[in-house]
């Protein structure tokens, strides 16, 4: 097996994540298929640091990481704040910037 | 990975065995994200995608990053959705009607081209040099490997990145901390409240059905003209789409005669 099968893999599940934060209407979904993408981001690092025998990849996977994580805990606390103010997880809900 | 193999780009067979049971797995998991109506079953799928990837990464020699991706994904972001969807509510399942005209069909069809462009790229892509694997690198072992260039050519990345935790700590506290506009509210306000609306029974809400042959939550009890009321039963459930109807378990004229019937 080649190693490019990790990035053919890596591209499809950044595709599918990018296809569901365009189909799906739940923030919370919507939210969790940004992590796919992030996370098949990820798994291209790896496989390229692998490729190059060099550990920087790993190193910005790991970066990744800790972004993903500042990323989550903001954006969760803004959808808890928006489903307080509009009792709705819907993005479609959320098109106006104020109530 | 043996010195063959590197020259021909090629992973041993077993990787290649965990390649190909795992990676559909993880395609059709991710799949089912997409088409699962309920946030939770799309969030358990989500678990055993990031557990897949994980696995991976320790093919890929990477070992800590699959442990981390255990620890930090699959165990806190994951339990952290699980937690913002209970605070959300399980009726906040998906509408799906479409807001955009022929914009489903249209992702749908967008993402294809997308994916296909990608890995027409990939494979066409060349190093220009085999691949080496990272047997050299990982002499020491690979936390001591990613300690060392962390630590000493990244530092500055890393220190920038504790004040962006630290930011999205507190931002997170300003955006769920709430601001108290009145006072709080007495137990005698809220009784007296409580009366005065007409809206909501004083003497507390009706309870659930109870009836000759059934009595459960799921079925709303009978007002007395004979509809069903639909504050007796759980909201959930009827989020659900659980409820069952009473006029099933009824003992009315109509059943009696289908019994006898049935008894002849």
């Amino acid at each position: 097996m080649s190693l490019d099968y990790y990035l053919y893999l890596s591209a499809l599940l950044f595709t599918i994540g990018a296809a569901g934060v365009l189909i799906r209407r739940n923030a919370i979904v919507v939210f969790m298929c940004i992590e796919l993408m992030l996370n098949a981001s990820n798994l291209a690092f790896v496989t390229f640091a692998r490729m190059n025998g060099s550990i920087d990849g790993q190193i910005f996977a790991f970066f990744t990481m800790v972004v993903a994580a500042c990323e989550v805990v903001v954006g969760l606390a803004i959808i808890v704040t928006i489903y307080r103010s509009r009792r709705s997880a819907s993005v479609d809900d959320a098109r106006l910037l104020k109530l | 990975m043996n010195l063959a193999a590197i020259i021909e780009n090629q992973t041993e067979i077993p990787e290649a065995v965990l390649f190909f049971i795992l990676s559909p797995i993880m395609v059709l998991s991710a799949l089912g994200m997409l088409v699962v109506k309920k946030a939770v079953h799309s969030a358990l799928l989500l678990a055993v995608v990031m557990i897949g990837l994980a696995i991976f990464y320790i093919a890929n020699q990477a070992p800590f990053l699959g442990i981390v991706q255990i620890v930090v994904y699959t165990g806190a972001v994951m339990m952290l959705f699980l937690f913002i969807l209970m605070l959300v509510g399980v009726d906040s399942s998906d509408s799906l009607e479409e807001t955009i005209r022929g914009q489903r069909i249209g992702a749908i069809l967008g993402s294809l081209g997308v994916g296909f462009l990608l890995i027409s790229l990939l494979s066409r892509a060349d190093l220009g040099r085999p691949y080496s694997g990272l047997d050299l690198v990982n002499v020491e072992g690979n936390v001591q490997a990613i300690a060392n260039t962390l630590f000493t050519r990244y530092v500055w990345a890393f220190e920038v990145i504790s004040a962006l935790l630290i930011t999205a700590a507190l931002g997170a506290m300003v955006l769920a901390h709430r601001e108290r506009l009145l006072p709080r509210k007495s137990q005698r306000e809220l009784a007296a409240e409580r009366v005065r609306q007409s809206a909501v029974p004083v003497a507390g809400l009706p309870g659930p059905g109870t009836y000759a042959q059934h009595n459960a939550v799921d079925i709303p009890a009978l007002l007395p003209d004979g509809t069903p009321a639909d504050s007796s039963v759980s909201k959930v459930i009827a989020a659900r789409g659980e409820l069952a109807n009473p006029n099933t378990f009824r003992m009315n004229e109509k059943n009696n005669e289908k019994n006898e019937e049935g008894q002849e």
